[in-house]
C-alpha cells in the first residue's frame, strides 16, 4: 500500500502550529517570555527556528520583550511576541507606543482565566482589553479570534499580512484550550507572504534619505490631535477587513453569537437544538476588532432573540447590543475563572429563551 | 544655530581671508536645542554626533532617546532614531541590535530612566552582554519633570520631593548603577567621564569612540556614565552648578575607567 505522506499535514498543540506558521511566515525575530498556558511557543521556537533565519530571545520580563519587539518592528523587521492574560497587561504600555507609532507587528495572547494571577485555564475576560485598546490613549489593535489549531497557524499569516497592509499592531486572541489541544493541522507553505522594504523604518539614514525617526510624543497638542485622527482615519478603512462566520442562519429562531473556543461549543449546541426542532443560528465573529457590527445589526432584525455566549462576565454582548441597537432581546451566558460550558448547559439556557419566547407569543 | 547665522560666519570668515577652524557636526541638525542654559546634555548630544561624522557611520546607526530630559535628541541628532518608553531605551536598543547585527546601536538614558524604572532592563541587556554603547546621563535628579529625587540624588540632597534633603531612612542609599553593571561578565567596558571641563569632553569624546569600534568587534556591552549638571533642577546658576558637581558628585561617582579590557 503505497502512503504518501505529506510534510505539512501534522497533529500538534494550537501553540505549536503558531509557532510552526511563524517560521513559515519568515519572522525575523521572536522576543518573548515564559507564561503558562503559551509557553509552548517560546520552547518550539527556541527549538526548531534557524538562527540564520531570525532571533528567538527569552527576555527577562514581558515589558523588556515587548520594548524590543517595539525597536525591532521600528526598524523594519517583521517580528512578533507571544503571552498569556497577566503578561499581555505587563505590554500594555509597549503596546500603545507601537500602535501610536504605528509599527507592524504580531501579538498573540492564549488567554487564561482572571483577574490578578488568575487560573491557567482557558478565558475570553481580556475580550475589553484586546479589542478596545487595552494600554492609554485612543489606539486599536487587529484583533483575529481563532476557534480551532488550524486556525491557530492560519491566522498568523492573515493578521502578519493586515498588520503590515496597515501598519497597526495586530493580536491574536486565543485562549488555553486552543493552545494546549491537538488537532490535525494543514500548515501554510513558507514564500506566501512577501516581505517588503518600509520606507520609514530607522535602520541608518543612508544619503539623499531624509532620517526615519519612530515617536510618538508631541509637545503641542494639534500635532498630537493630527495623529490621532490619522489613527482613526486608519481605523475607519480597517473596517472593510471584517470576518466572520455564519452557520445555519437561514430560519433560525435564536441566533448565537459566540467567538473562539465558546463558537467551537455552541455548534455543538445547535445540533442539539436541531434535534428538539430549535432552529439555532450561529455567527462567529473572527475580526473581534473589526467588529461585525453591520451582520449581527440584519440579522437582528429576522431572529426572535439573540444569545451571547462567552467565557466571561459578559464582554462582547457589550458590542452585540450596540449592533442590535433594540431590535430583539438579547441573552447573554457565560462562564469565568477558567470554568467552560457544556454544550448541554448551554442548550438549558437556550431552552429558557425559547421557552419565554412563546410564552410571549 | 540658524543657517542665516551661519552663512553670516562663514562668509564673514572669506571677506576676512580666515580660516575655518572649527564648526559643529554635520550629524548635529541646525535646530536650537531646548536644553536649559548651562545643561550638560548638549554637549553630550555634541560629541556623539562628532564621533559618529568621524568614524563616518551617519548610514548606520540607530538611537534609542529616552523619556525624560533627552527626549527630543532626535531633534538635534541627524540619524534615525526611536523614542522608547520611559526606561525602555536599553530593551529597545536591543530589539533593533539583534535584528540588525550589522548597525551601531546606542541608547541614551537619564538616572531616572536608566536607574530607577529600566533598572531591570538596564541589568538585563548588559548581562546579555548585548553589543551596544549605553550612555547613561547621571544628574542626581529628575530635570523635565521639574526637579524630582532620583536613584542617584545624595543623602541631603534637596529635590521637589525631598525639600528637606534625601534621607537614608526613607528613601535608602544613592545607587552606584555604573559600579554594580560593571560586575557583571557581559559588560566588556565601563567608564565614568564629565563635561564640565574641556579635558573631560574630550575623554568622553574618546570613551565613545572606542565603544564603536568595540562594537564593531562584537565585543559586548560598553557602558558609559556621565557625570552631568542641572543648573535649573538644582536652582544653581551654570557656574554654581559645575562648582557643586566637582565639590559633591565627583566624590560619590569618582571619575575614570571602571572596567577595561584585558589585553590579550
Amino acid at each position: 500500500m503505497n502512503m504518501s505522506y505529506d510534510k505539512n499535514v501534522r497533529l500538534m498543540k494550537g501553540n505549536e502550529a503558531l509557532a510552526e506558521a511563524a517560521i513559515r511566515a519568515e519572522i525575523d525575530g521572536y522576543f518573548g517570555y515564559p507564561i503558562t498556558p503559551q509557553s509552548e511557543i517560546l520552547e518550539y521556537l527556541s527549538k526548531n527556528f534557524n538562527e540564520e533565519d531570525g532571533v528567538v530571545l527569552q527576555a527577562e520580563s514581558e515589558i523588556a520583550a515587548i520594548n524590543m519587539v517595539f525597536g525591532a518592528a521600528g526598524s523594519g523587521k517583521r517580528v512578533m511576541t507571544s503571552t498569556s492574560s497577566p503578561g499581555m497587561s505587563l505590554m500594555l504600555e509597549g503596546i500603545s507606543y507601537i500602535a501610536a507609532a504605528q509599527l507592524p507587528c504580531l501579538l498573540v495572547n492564549v488567554s487564561r482565566g482572571g483577574p490578578g494571577l488568575g487560573t491557567i485555564q482557558p478565558s475570553q475576560a481580556d475580550y475589553f482589553q484586546s479589542t478596545k485598546g487595552g494600554g492609554h490613549g485612543d489606539y486599536r489593535l487587529i484583533v483575529l479570534a481563532p476557534n480551532s489549531v488550524q486556525e491557530m497557524a492560519d491566522f498568523v499569516f492573515d493578521a502578519i499580512y493586515l498588520a503590515e497592509k496597515y501598519r497597526n499592531p495586530a493580536l491574536i486572541l486565543s485562549d488555553g484550550t486552543l493552545g494546549q489541544m491537538m488537532e490535525k493541522v494543514r500548515l501554510p507553505e513558507k514564500g506566501s507572504l512577501p516581505k517588503f522594504i518600509p520606507h520609514w523604518a530607522a535602520k541608518g539614514k543612508t544619503k539623499n534619505k531624509e532620517r526615519n525617526i519612530i515617536i510618538t510624543s508631541a509637545v503641542d497638542p494639534t500635532v498630537m490631535e493630527n495623529l490621532n485622527i490619522e489613527l482613526q482615519q486608519k481605523y475607519a478603512l480597517l473596517q472593510s477587513e471584517v470576518r466572520y462566520e455564519l452557520n445555519q442562519i437561514e430560519d433560525a429562531e435564536i441566533l448565537i453569537v459566540a467567538f473562539g473556543l465558546s463558537a467551537r461549543i455552541c455548534s455543538k449546541v445547535q445540533e442539539i437544538a436541531k434535534e428538539k426542532c430549535i432552529s439555532v443560528g450561529l455567527l462567529r465573529p473572527i475580526t473581534l476588532y473589526p467588529f461585525p457590527t453591520d451582520a449581527i445589526a440584519k440579522l437582528s432584525q429576522k431572529v426572535q432573540a439573540i444569545l451571547v455566549v462567552e467565557l466571561n462576565a459578559g464582554q462582547m454582548v457589550e458590542d452585540v447590543k450596540l449592533a442590535v441597537n433594540g431590535k430583539c432581546p438579547v441573552h447573554f451566558y457565560g462562564r469565568m475563572g477558567g470554568e467552560v460550558p457544556t454544550p448541554k448547559e448551554i442548550y438549558i439556557e437556550l431552552k429558557k429563551i425559547t421557552d419565554e419566547q412563546s410564552i410571549e407569543k | 544655530m540658524n543657517n542665516q547665522l551661519k552663512s553670516k560666519m562663514i562668509s564673514e570668515c572669506e571677506i576676512e581671508n580666515l580660516e575655518l577652524v572649527y564648526e559643529k557636526p554635520k550629524t548635529l541638525t541646525e535646530i536650537p536645542m531646548h536644553y536649559c542654559p548651562g545643561c550638560g546634555h548638549g554637549v553630550i548630544n555634541k560629541v556623539l554626533m562628532e564621533v559618529i561624522d568621524e568614524m563616518n557611520i551617519q548610514d548606520k546607526i540607530v538611537g534609542a532617546a529616552p523619556v525624560g530630559c533627552a527626549v527630543f535628541e532626535y531633534r538635534y541628532m541627524d540619524i534615525d532614531m526611536i523614542e522608547s518608553p520611559h526606561g525602555r531605551a536599553s530593551a529597545v536598543a536591543t530589539g533593533v541590535k539583534r535584528v540588525n547585527p550589522d548597525l551601531y546601536v546606542f541608547s541614551y538614558q537619564g538616572d531616572g530612566d536608566l536607574a530607577a524604572i529600566g533598572t531591570s532592563e538596564t541589568i538585563h541587556t548588559v548581562n546579555r552582554g548585548e553589543n551596544i554603547l549605553m550612555l547613561f546621563i547621571n544628574n542626581a535628579i529628575y530635570g523635565m519633570t521639574g526637579g524630582q529625587m532620583a536613584p542617584t540624588t545624595l543623602i541631603g540632597q534637596k529635590t521637589s520631593t525631598s525639600p528637606f534633603g534625601r534621607t537614608v531612612k526613607n528613601s535608602g542609599f544613592p545607587i552606584n548603577m555604573t559600579d554594580l553593571i560593571s560586575k557583571l561578565d557581559g559588560a566588556y567596558f565601563v567608564t565614568r567621564q564629565a563635561v564640565h571641563k574641556p579635558n573631560g569632553v574630550r575623554k568622553l569624546k574618546k570613551a565613545i569612540q572606542k565603544s564603536f569600534e568595540y562594537q564593531k568587534e562584537n565585543k559586548g556591552t560598553c557602558f558609559i556614565e556621565v557625570i552631568s549638571n542641572c543648573p535649573a533642577g538644582w536652582g544653581m546658576t551654570p557656574i554654581k552648578s559645575n562648582e557643586w558637581l566637582e565639590e559633591n558628585l565627583i566624590p560619590m561617582y569618582p571619575l575614570g575607567d571602571i572596567k577595561v579590557p584585558i589585553k590579550d
